[in-house]
């Protein structure tokens, strides 16, 4: 089973087991973690689930597209090296994954 | 006989039989989900009860025309949150339960009948009732095979329908008749679109826009007829779907006939309630109705515009995601005694084969357009000016260009029309 910690701005911690498949981003908003608001539910036109990934888990992830790379330029929270849009990460199996949720989506 | 369906319940208990709910939610979609949300993040701590007639947990409806329709995405990615979530935050989920009435006290208090026959005293009550299809008037629209796209029933029905389709018919160039349409060439169907009006989308994008789009999905192989009138759909035989005729006389064959013709506010109960009703449920700028108790918020509710610098006085009725969401907030805090006036930068969006729209703003009122192209990549911008000043932007595979202009419009500010159609100049420059 995945599992995603999630670490607000103030440096409190969630942890969720999530399903194999799942993106970081439903995972997240399914189980209340508001950090994450995923106004368009993860169709890549939203840019409200915007994550900062452990730099030791940034190797495990595929690279980004394009028009996620491009997005991540009209955050909230102005993206670092390590930003990510949740939507676009999908769990794999048994998948360890620590991310930083920026202090504001919108 | 009752033939209503049993309600059924999930999430944190009910308050026992005949203790009102301190809230009561009727319509559990993206509005009502979201009032009840942000409700809880305020501290609302009387109990909420959600109840939808709908037989699913409350789920997302974007992607019924777009990826569910395709079987990108399941089912269980379209729900909003876990069962353990409502039971958490005190809030009683009801499905399959439709209210049929509904008596109020002055002090906004009152009971609501369900068509199962059990009643639901409540506090307070919030109408996010939504809206319904338009249904199409012509001949043969009641054989089997006329389908329309609201809900996950419909969408699952269209899915049951598509293997044993070759081809569909779409009327209304409107999102989600493209949306669909696009989704349904996409599973090998051959698709044709009609649209009565002048041109595509006409309701929500300039003409610009409605011209991108008609050449793109012609080059991507849809048929679409503009000025096209249905005079009837045919009878295959056995009350089923097997074509229509177009008023020039003309037959196409089809097995499913898909209707995206536009939706009409679910004002009834509000009707009943006595409440102001004009396009949809009338509501202040803190999404109160006019018994000045009812909450009123989404795709049911005519609000004054949301947009800052918008002329005094001026109503409209929003059917978006965005809205929805931004509305219940504003609720929320009407419910918590605060008072909050909805201001936002509208936005939406529609994805279409390749093509990724993101419109910030709204181009009602505009004066002139610029555009910004780049057929290399695909992008194209319309940006829209009145009196000189930005108002709006459609962009297509251009999230920097949408991003730009909403920043824009959110901060009050503008964007030079005179530099802008070079796609060279990062629009974000030009933020003044
Ligand atoms: C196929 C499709 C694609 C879309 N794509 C996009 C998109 O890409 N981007 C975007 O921004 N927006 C999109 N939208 C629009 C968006 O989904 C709506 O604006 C949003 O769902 C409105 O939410 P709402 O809660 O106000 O109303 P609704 O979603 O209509 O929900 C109202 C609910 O109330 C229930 N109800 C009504 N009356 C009663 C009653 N008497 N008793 C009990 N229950 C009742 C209804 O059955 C329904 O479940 C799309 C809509 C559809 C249908
Ligand atoms: S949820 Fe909207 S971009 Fe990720």
């Amino acid at each position: 089973m995945p599992t995603v910690h999630f670490t607000d701005a103030a440096g409190a911690t969630t942890t969720i087991n999530a399903n194999t498949g799942d993106s970081v981003m439903e995972t997240a908003v399914r189980n209340g973690v508001t950090a994450i608001v995923a106004e368009c539910g993860g169709s890549l036109s939203c840019a409200t689930c915007h994550v900062f990934v452990a730099e030791t888990d940034l190797p495990s992830l595929e690279p980004m597209g394009e028009m996620e790379d491009e997005m991540l330029y009209g955050t909230a929270v102005d993206r670092e090296d390590n930003s990510r849009l949740s939507c676009q990460i999908r769990l794999c199996e048994d998948q360890e994954l620590h991310v930083t949720t920026p202090e504001t989506q919108v | 006989m009752d033939t209503a369906t049993v309600p059924s319940r999930a999430g944190a208990d009910a308050p026992e039989a005949g203790t009102a709910t301190g809230l009561l939610i009727i319509g559990a979609s993206q509005s009502g989900v979201q009032l009840a949300i942000s409700l809880r993040a305020l501290g609302y701590t009387e109990h909420i009860t959600l109840l939808g007639d709908e037989d699913h947990r409350p789920y997302q409806r974007p992607a019924l025309s777009k990826e569910f329709l395709q079987d990108k995405v399941g089912s269980e990615s379209l729900i909003f949150r876990t069962n353990d979530y409502w039971i958490e935050h005190n809030i009683t989920l009801i499905k399959g339960e439709r209210i049929e009435s509904v008596d109020s006290n002055t002090d906004g208090s009152g009971i609501a009948r369900g068509t199962s026959g059990t009643t639901y005293p409540y506090q307070r009550l919030a109408l996010t009732v939504g809206a319904r299809p338009r249904h199409l008037e012509a001949p043969g629209a009641e054989l089997d095979g006329v389908v329309y796209l609201r809900n996950a029933d419909d969408a699952l029905r269209l899915k049951e329908l598509a293997p044993a389709t070759t081809d569909v018919v779409v009327v209304g160039g409107g999102f989600i008749g493209l949306e669909a349409a696009s989704s349904l060439a996409a599973m090998g169907k051959r698709v044709t679109v009609l649209e009565y009006g002048q041109r595509l989308v006409g309701r929500a994008v300039g003409t610009e826009t409605s011209e991108y789009f008609l050449t793109e999905h012609r080059k991507r192989g849809l048929d679409i007829r503009i000025g096209a009138r249905i005079e009837q759909i045919l009878d295959d035989g056995d009350r089923t779907v097997g074509g229509v005729r177009l008023e020039d006389g003309s037959e196409l064959t089809a097995q499913i006939v898909l209707v995206g013709i536009g939706v009409i506010p679910n004002t009834e109960l509000g009707e009943a309630l006595g409440l102001e009703i004009n396009n949809g449920i009338v509501v202040d700028a803190g999404a109160l109705a006019s018994d000045g108790t009812t909450i009123v918020v989404g795709d049911v509710a005519n609000m004054p515009n949301p947009v800052p610098g918008a002329p005094a006085g001026e109503r409209i009725r929003l059917e978006s995601v965005n809205n929805a969401i931004e509305h219940a907030k504003v609720a929320a805090y009407s419910l918590m005694g605060r008072s909050e006036e909805y201001a936002g930068i509208p936005w939406f969006w529609s994805n279409q084969a390749d093509m990724k729209l993101q419109i910030a703003g709204l181009s009602t009122g505009f004066e002139s357009t610029v555009i910004r192209r780049d057929p290399d990549k695909g992008k194209f911008t319309v940006l829209y000016y009145r009196g000189g000043r930005i108002i709006a932007a459609d962009a297509v595979n251009a999230p920097l260009d949408f991003m730009a202009v909403k920043q824009a419009l959110a901060a009050g500010k503008s964007i030079d029309p005179e530099r802008a159609a070079d796609p060279a100049t990062m629009l974000k420059s030009l933020i003044a």
